[in-house]
């Protein structure tokens, strides 16, 4: 196919972006316009996206699509395309920023049109660094992202939101500079940054480990992982709630999805050798981070905490290097885009109303908002991981291939669903059922139709992958299959030597 | 002695109408806003000459002492672009100042010239002509603004510090003279076979001159002060133009008749580069003036300059450049952002004054956020590809020390541009500032930030003219 298509859903939300960059900042008719502006791009780009994954072979492990054009002259090209992992994570962008955009247009009164920028831009940069076939290109998106999210937490968010959006920003910048380090002497070794040639000419073992280690220093950061994730509880507590939206559920999935691309597949005898490291620090997230989960006040935080312990499922998961666990894996994190965008939603809804994120100020909101509790009900059970969601078949998935590997690692992690199901019941129960004792809440609406809009389509697919995951299995499969038997032909390949 | 005066028209061009502009200046009343009009024609004319010639070729004239080369002629491109917009973009400040007077322009006019001859020296003794004309009419710029205290301290500070190193630049020619018997750029280097510690002296002793005057941690002392107290279209002169012909003389200085000494110098240029990125990132933080943070700022950006030149390679020469080709541009944007910031007929220069300036000025904040992204290396912008060609062939050649501390210096930078980007964008608003820009002030600033914002759609344009700058 000659139509660049894949660049095309990466500019088209940039153009929107600066098609709304020049309608006047008023209460005008442009002010409605940029809204259905947004609407329509985001939209549009999510058909585009939909029509691409049924375009898109799923028998061939091959990336598709793929687009090369020449751009920094016999250095790096402008290399993009697409295998059966990364379009997920592009329909996972292109399904949620609209969602976000219809959740802003309709609670965020003070400086609309650049707050619709920002996600557009964000839309695009997100979209990039999922498609790109080069690390330099990579890197750009990876680090452009920053600039959009850094004013949407530091304009639109909270009280301490200066403090959280410097602590965003320079945590991620610190860990990525470390990655730009690695992937120039990666040009430098092997004459190209491109990820298909690097495949095939794999990186010489004894540079492995360092590099491992800065590309992991980067994506540690970001995933993040004990202990370097104390930036994401602030970040998403001061954000607002598309912000958050934003960051738990694409941002942190460009990590995980870095750790398979990169980590995984340009360095197996580093990540072979790092693996138990791995282990130990996700192990440690989901225990620990599902335990201060369990003693959060602010619900915000707590759901903070537990995007931290499932994103340590996510990297258990990774680097059990079975089909099970890399499915699972990836499985988990769309599933975890969903749900977690879904329950940040949902502390959006209250906090509208009520402005607290407090836990001890609700309870009882069962009785005034019933379609509420329904919902709220679906993402809480699907965050715990209950059967018939879309999140049992990726945690269930992830230790089945880590009790192939380890057994003790998977009994361990197999309390953090315990520990998952104490504090996301624990927070249902406290807010929702008991005693209707704060007399604020009696004025308390239940759900409007945009928020009804939101939360149905979120369920929907965490539903229908909960019970039918076969769509999501059937494209990732060959793309996973190949990746594998790359990483183990390397591996003995170095056995050998 | 006629071919070689060819090759110099632009050179006898801008002379010519110095004078002709000073008598000008001097017959006609009031015609200050004639002559800075006409020097804006003079530096236009300039650039046109300079295009003139063929520059895939080499020209060494007058006696082997003055070169025109690809090299020369893309910095004097650069330094006439620089010097044509600090003109237009600070016609205002300067009738606010009441310092548009004929001497202002003439001035300028007459360190450029001095810095043309400085880029296309290949002697001590031309170079130090030119050089010190340079200097001369900038001690001159610094106090300009006479009736302000701090324009004067400016300009005493600079040119007792300036004064100082020229002495030791001087000394070391003269060393290198005496140790090798010639002044010539070409000779020095065939005159020795072995490390000579005479040589070393001299080199050194000009390395300090020229660090001064790119003003590069531990000789860095005067910025500051200096920038801050000239007047602010002075300061975006000091920032961009002077350091453009400085990094030139560095490169062929180092490059021709020192390049065999390279484990000699290339010590003293990554601990000039490493001390300023580091110092220029740290000491940045506390600022509350703008135009001091740009001092620091400058500093940093000018350490990232010369990790480029320690490499000892073409690559390292060319980084170098594009470095300071894109530091250019956003300064300039910069500095047309800080020539906005006026309220009846009072500019501000803190950083508090930019309180909430994206709720009044929407579109002068996004410029303002473009250029402090880039200038702070954060990708897609222009400022990201400057450092990461400079890191490319740092750690290409293995000097995997200074890219890491450069790196690590580059995320402490990003907190004091994050600072100024806080307040504009997250603090309380404060009045509006006028909006009676004059054209040449959109212009620049409109420009500037489309070249930072957009660099990334054709990265490698400015790269391919550049790799025809081969030294060695």
């Amino acid at each position: 196919m000659n139509f660049p298509i894949l660049t095309s859903i990466i500019l088209l939300p940039s153009l929107g972006a600066l098609f709304l960059l020049f309608l006047k900042n008023d209460f005008s008719n442009d002010y409605k316009s940029s809204k259905y502006i947004s609407i329509f791009v985001t939209f549009l780009n999510f058909l585009i996206s939909l029509y691409i994954w049924y375009l898109f072979d799923t028998s061939n492990p091959d990336f598709q699509f793929v687009e090369e054009r020449e751009w920094l002259k016999g250095f790096v090209n402008y290399k993009i395309g697409i295998d059966g992992i990364s379009i997920l994570f592009i329909l996972l962008t292109t399904f949620i920023t609209p969602l976000c955009i219809i959740s802003v247009i309709n609670t965020t009164k003070e400086r609309l049109k650049e707050f619709l920028i920002a996600i557009l831009i964000m839309e695009s940069l997100m979209i990039g660094a999922f498609c790109s076939l080069d690390l330099v290109i990579f890197y750009l998106f990876f680090e452009g992202g920053l600039i959009p999210m850094f004013l949407i937490i530091g304009i639109w968010g909270g009280a301490r939101r200066v403090y959280s959006a410097f602590k965003f920003f320079l945590f991620t910048l610190f860990g990525s500079i470390l990655m730009l380090v690695a992937i120039i002497s990666i040009y430098w070794l092997n004459g190209t940054t491109d990820i298909v040639k690097l495949y095939e000419l794999s990186i010489d073992s004894k540079y492995q480990n360092l590099l491992w280690l800065a590309f992991f220093s980067s994506f540690a950061v970001k995933t993040p992982m004990w202990p370097v994730h104390t930036w994401l509880p602030d970040a998403h507590v001061e954000a607002p709630t598309a912000g958050s939206v934003l960051l738990a559920a694409i941002l942190l999935k460009m990590a995980g999805y870095g750790f398979i691309r990169f980590s995984i597949g340009l360095f197996p005898v580093a990540s072979d050798f790092f693996t138990p490291l791995i282990y130990i620090l996700s192990l440690i997230a989901i225990i620990y981070t599902s335990l201060v989960a369990l003693m959060q006040e602010d619900m915000k935080k707590l759901i903070a905490y537990s995007s931290v312990a499932h994103m340590g499922f996510v990297t258990l998961g990774i680097f059990t290097n079975t089909t099970h666990g890399l499915e699972g894996s990836i499985i988990q994190m769309i599933s975890h885009g969903l749900v977690s965008a879904a329950l940040f939603f949902c502390v959006g809804v209250v906090y509208d109303r009520v402005h607290s994120r407090i836990i001890s100020t609700y309870g009882g909101l069962v009785s005034m908002m019933p379609k509420y509790a329904v919902l709220f009900m679906i993402f809480t059970l699907a965050a715990v991981g209950l059967p018939g969601t879309s999140g049992f078949v990726g945690e269930f998935l992830i230790l089945l291939g880590t009790f192939h590997d380890n057994f003790l690692v998977a009994t361990i992690a197999s309390i953090g669903i315990i520990l998952a199901a104490a504090y996301m019941l624990w927070l249902y129960k406290r807010v929702i059922f008991g005693k209707l004792v704060n007399k604020e809440l009696l004025k308390i609406k239940d759900l409007k139709n945009f928020e009804l809009i939101i939360l149905i389509f979120l369920a929907i697919p965490t539903l229908l992958f909960g019970f039918y995951p076969e769509p999501l299995f059937n494209t990732i499969e060959s793309s996973i299959k190949s990746l594998l038997e790359m990483y183990n032909y390397n591996l003995s390949l170095n056995i050998n030597n | 002695m006629m071919n070689n005066l060819n090759f110099v028209y632009p050179e006898i061009f801008i002379s010519i109408s110095i004078m002709f502009l000073l008598i000008l200046g001097v017959f006609k009343k009031n015609s200050s806003n004639l002559i800075y009009n006409l020097s804006i024609i003079t530096l236009i004319g300039t650039l046109v000459l300079t295009f003139n010639y063929p520059i895939n070729t080499d020209n060494i004239l007058f006696n082997e002492s003055y070169k025109i080369d690809y090299l020369s002629t893309f910095m004097k491109i650069l330094v006439f672009i620089g010097g044509i917009f600090t003109l237009i973009v600070s016609f205002k400040y300067l009738k606010i100042f009441k310092i548009l007077q004929i001497e202002y322009s003439i001035l300028i006019l007459t360190s450029i010239l001095g810095m043309m001859v400085m880029i296309s020296s290949n002697d001590l003794i031309v170079f130090y002509i030119g050089l010190e004309l340079q200097s001369l009419s900038l001690y001159v710029l610094a106090s300009f603004n006479r009736d302000q205290i701090k324009s004067s301290e400016a300009g005493l500070k600079y040119f007792v510090l300036s004064a100082l190193s020229s002495g030791l630049l001087l000394y070391g020619c003269s060393l290198i003279y005496g140790f090798s018997g010639t002044t010539n750029f070409d000779l020095i280097s065939d005159s020795f076979d072995k490390v000579e510690y005479g040589l070393t002296f001299g080199l050194v002793f000009i390395l300090v001159g020229l660090a001064f005057k790119i003003s590069a941690v531990p000789f860095h002392m005067w910025a500051p002060d200096v920038y801050e107290g000239s007047p602010t279209s002075v300061t975006l002169f000091f920032a961009i133009v002077p350091k453009l012909a400085a990094l030139t003389v560095f490169i062929r200085f180092l490059y021709v008749p020192f390049i065999n000494m390279i484990e000699q110098w290339q010590m003293i240029i990554i601990f000039l580069s490493i001390a300023s990125m580091v110092f220029g990132a740290i000491a940045a933080i506390g600022q509350t003036n703008l135009k001091r943070l740009v001092a620091y700022s400058s500093i940093g950006h000018m350490g990232y300059a010369l990790a480029g030149l320690s490499t000892g390679t073409n690559q390292g020469i060319q980084s170098s450049i594009i470095y300071i080709s894109i530091y250019l541009v956003m300064n300039l944007g910069l500095f047309s952002c800080l020539f906005m910031l006026k309220r009846n007929d009072k500019y501000y220069e803190n950083i508090e004054d930019l309180s909430g300036l994206s709720k009044n000025h929407p579109l002068l904040s996004l410029s303002f956020l473009i250029v402090l992204f880039s200038l702070a290396g954060i990708p897609p912008l222009a400022g990201f590809f400057a450092k990461f060609y400079i890191f490319k062939i740092v750690i290409e050649q293995s000097m995997y020390f200074l890219a890491i501390v450069g790196l690590l210096a580059t995320v402490i930078s990003a907190f004091y541009y994050l600072r100024i980007i806080k307040i504009i964008y997250f603090d309380k608003e404060k009045e509006k500032y006028d909006l009676d820009y004059n054209i040449g002030l959109k212009i620049s600033l409109v420009l500037s930030t489309l070249l930072v914002a957009f660099y990334f759609i054709a990265p490698s344009k400015l790269l391919e003219i550049i790799s025809n700058i081969v030294i060695i």
